[in-house]
């Protein structure tokens, strides 16, 4: 038998969150966190958790597991069991609607702060634009990210200030445009991002590295922005410069 | 639990209002965010969980980058021969030849597509795909973003949705449709998940973008959101559905957990071999051998297996073997099935062969619509337009896929389609098109179905009753099809019916009960699955994706022909296919093999 504790708060009826216990039969089989839920779903249809896709793909079903963030879907039971025990609650800092689900609005708000898309105001051409291989390659590790907030709910800095600091994944989309060969407005992306809060806040924990389902490196993309930001040069200058290619 | 009427709820009010924020409703909003018209995607998760972003291999399109002299006619041939000649040929036409368009459009929006020496977009060898007619050899067709060309392409639109000020009302529900008298489509019912909150979200125009249904079936590729709720939506409110009984079965589902692992595995150089080792797509398709179509392959397994020749313990399944491309093809073309395959089959494929099985994939039906998303019904033989009704993408069936859809031509099918529908919505609008209000009875009755489901004190398990209606789609409608199995099916699912009319709700809260979401969504994965079975075992022929026993050939006499299903009687009829493109001859129905 294995006890699985989840963080339950109804708004309705529950003044305070509370952890319930469910005590199953451990499943013979090793099967993701997901379908354990599922399986407590059918006993206590009261359990709430976002889930789409059940493959790592779509970034719903990110929760805290033993005090790590990740995604329910790919995380094995194996890997989650500690001492017959599994511990979800959802992802720390963002205002919890129910159970294990949270109130993205501040993170999705920085996504959309950083502009996350294209910026390029030259006509485009009657095919598509030309990139090299090697300047498509700097977009790897940068454009796969599933928005599942992992990293940005494991970060101290954007637990401290998720309003004004933009937090690790939305500052890995910011840096996959600085990076595209196709987006002209690299000087207004790091002007935007100049102030004391919005990448500075970051201080290195390196969490979100440490969470990443996807083995993204938010921390690397804040750092060439980091460093971008102090040379002030100009994007040519600091591209090939920096070593990525 | 309050009863909802006319009065107590909200409405809301838009010009057009797109039930879904995937590929095809998040194209048709990125066109109409640029009109001025007041629109709302109404999407029951986050836009970027939505199902395209699980397709993997790429988009399929003649832009002529791998090949110059590549030309949207070839593509236009290998779809029409793809669909065994039930696809419409004025829509193949359409997508075909309007598909370069909407490719270099997604790559100014910014899409990361990999990239040959010379900076065009990379593209790849798909199932199906020919040069020169047939004539040719293989084409390399399918313009790829690695091997997470969804991923990329649905965070591109979500992206310039955001860049063009689309309106979201994200984790809201999509109930039942609204009609006027006249039986036009006035708007939904839906509440927003999150809050509970109930609307009648009232629109000109409402077009369903709402994806396919593959929970229909117990082993599927699809997401754990792909209920078919559009369909569901429009089959209760009596408007037909079109060749329902065509479900692809991707060869390549991994064996076990059923997450898909893309042709393009195939595409990159990957083959089938059996318990012996024998790379048997050779017997079964000599020419395009493991690209052959989606349907052939997905027999051939199938029939491997039932003679013995299937691996593992079971002997059910058979092996996908890339190895022998190598870790640094594998790392750079194939790096998501590398992952999924290490997590769900517990295999590395740089070093050993993936367990696959064919597996429910996509849905050739939906809802009948024409080349601009609008929807239609017949009367009397005739088509009939469903004013105020859209539908895109999966949901829709224009129908460019036929029997068998080829790989890449979803992505293909939603970019094209959404964006035209986007742009006949602005023009009608424009002109006066539009509905008459709907009265407060209408809205009443729109209100029934939610209200019986909250008002439930007893009745069946939403979790069984699903899991039954799953192993009877699965055990009589599969790969193969016999006529007393599917006998069988159709009379199971009638009892299903009185299940699903009474499930019962148990958790009757506001805020975030998703509890409430998966009783809705099994009505609409009912809906879908009684039309796929009636209209499977009505269809007395093998063609594409649906395959008899007993009826072994392909019958062009009597059912070249796309089925119609009506809701209300339960019954099929038939509707003629399109032979007449405007730019190229009619391609004739030829015998079909690869």
């Amino acid at each position: 038998m294995i006890d699985v504790n989840i963080y339950r708060y109804n708004p309705e009826t529950d003044k305070f969150p509370y952890t319930q216990t469910y005590t199953i039969k451990k499943p013979e089989k090793d099967i993701m966190l997901l379908e354990l839920l599922n399986i407590l779903k059918e006993q206590d249809s009261s359990i709430s958790y976002r889930r789409s896709c059940r493959e790592g793909v779509c970034g719903s079903d990110g929760m805290n597991i033993n005090g790590k963030n990740g995604l329910a879907c790919i995380t094995p039971i194996s890997q989650a069991i500690k001492k017959n025990k599994i511990e979800l609650r959802p992802l720390p800092g963002l205002p919890v609607i129910r159970d294990l689900v949270v109130d993205m609005t501040e993170f999705y708000a920085q996504y959309d702060k950083i502009k996350p898309f294209l910026q390029n105001e030259t006509q485009p051409p009657a095919q598509e634009r030309l990139q090299s291989p090697a300047d498509r390659d700097k977009l790897d590790g940068l454009y796969e990210c599933i928005l599942c907030a992992c990293c940005s709910t494991s970060c101290p800095s954007f637990w401290w200030n998720p309003d004004k600091f933009v937090g690790p994944a939305a500052l890995l989309q910011a840096y996959r445009f600085i990076a595209d060969s196709r987006d002209t407005k690299t000087a207004e992306r790091l002007e935007g991002l100049s102030d004391p809060f919005s990448v500075y806040r970051c201080h290195g924990i390196m969490n979100c590295v440490n969470v990443c389902p996807k083995d993204l490196n938010p921390n690397h993309a804040i750092g060439e922005i980091k460093s971008m930001l102090l040379s002030n040069k100009k994007k040519e200058n600091i591209i090939v410069s920096d070593g990525l290619g | 639990m309050q009863n909802y009427n006319s009065s107590n709820i909200k409405t809301l009010e838009f010009d057009a209002l797109i039930i879904g924020g995937g590929g095809s409703g998040m194209r048709t909003s990125l066109e109409l965010a640029k009109s001025g018209l007041k629109t709302a995607v109404v999407s029951k998760v986050f836009p970027t969980r939505s199902h395209t972003v699980s397709a993997q291999g790429g988009i399929t399109c003649a832009i002529a980058s791998e090949d110059p002299n590549d030309d949207w006619r070839w593509h236009m041939y290998d779809t029409v021969k793809g669909s065994d000649y039930i696809g419409d040929q004025d829509a193949i036409e359409y997508m075909c030849s309007e598909g370069p368009k909407a490719v270099f459009e997604l790559e100014h929006m910014g899409l990361p597509f990999s990239r040959f020496e010379n900076g065009r977009i990379y593209q790849r060898p798909f199932g199906g795909q020919s040069k020169d007619f047939g004539r040719g050899g293989q084409a390399a067709r399918t313009c790829a973003a690695a091997d997470r060309t969804g991923h990329a392409l649905l965070h591109t639109l979500y992206q310039n949705n955001i860049k063009e000020g689309s309106n979201f009302l994200n984790e809201w529900f999509a109930v039942d449709l609204v009609l006027n008298q006249l039986k036009e489509v006035t708007g939904v019912i839906a509440f927003s998940i999150e809050s509970g909150e109930v609307a009648y979200l009232k629109s000109q125009a409402t077009v369903m973008a709402t994806g396919g249904a593959g929970r229909i079936y117990s082993s599927t590729t699809n997401a754990l959101i792909n209920t078919g709720d559009g369909l569901g939506m429009a089959l209760r409110a009596g408007f037909p559905a079109q060749d329902m009984e065509m479900w692809q079965f991707h060869p390549t589902g991994i064996y076990g957990a059923g997450s898909l692992v893309t042709e393009g595995c195939r595409g990159e150089g990957g083959y089938l071999v059996n318990a012996d080792g024998e790379r048997f797509m050779e017997r079964y398709a000599p020419n395009a051998k493991d690209l052959a179509g989606r349907d052939v392959v997905a027999r051939s397994m199938v029939l491997e297996i039932l003679e013995g020749r299937g691996c593992g313990e079971k002997k059910d399944h058979v092996f996908l073997k890339l190895d022998h491309l190598g870790s640094d093809v594998l790392n750079a073309k194939l790096p998501g099935i590398c992952e999924l395959s290490r997590t769900f089959a517990g295999v590395d494929p740089i070093y050993n062969p993936i367990p696959v099985v064919p597996t429910c994939h996509y849905m050739m039906g939906g809802t009948p619509t024409n080349i601009h998303g609008q929807a239609f019904t017949q009367s009397k033989g005739a088509d009939e337009i469903i004013s105020g009704l859209f539908s895109v993408g999966e949901a829709a069936c224009v129908s460019v896929h036929g029997a068998n859809r080829l790989g890449g031509n979803s992505l293909l099918d939603l970019v094209v389609f959404g964006r035209a529908a986007g742009i006949h919505i602005q023009e009608a609008l424009k002109t006066g098109g539009g509905v008459k209000d709907a009265d407060s009875d209408d809205v009443n009755q729109a209100l029934e179905g939610l209200n019986k489901i909250n008002s439930s004190n007893d009745g069946f398990e939403v979790a069984e009753v699903k899991r039954e209606l799953q192993s009877v789609m699965q055990n009589y409608f599969g790969v193969f099809r016999r006529g007393d199995y599917m006998e069988k099916g159709v009379s199971a699912l009638s009892e299903i019916r009185e299940k699903v009319s009474n499930l019962h709700l148990k958790d009757k809260s506001m805020a975030f009960n998703t509890s409430r979401v998966e009783a809705l969504e099994l009505q609409n994965l009912f809906e879908v699955a009684e039309a796929t079975a009636i209209a499977s075992f009505q269809r007395t022929e093998s063609r594409g994706a649906h395959a008899r026993d007993d009826f072994k050939d392909r019958d062009d006499e009597n059912w070249l022909c796309h089925s119609l299903y009506d809701p209300i009687q339960k019954t099929l009829s038939k509707r003629d296919v399109n032979f007449s493109p405007i730019q190229v001859d009619t391609f004739e129905p030829k015998v079909r093999t690869y």
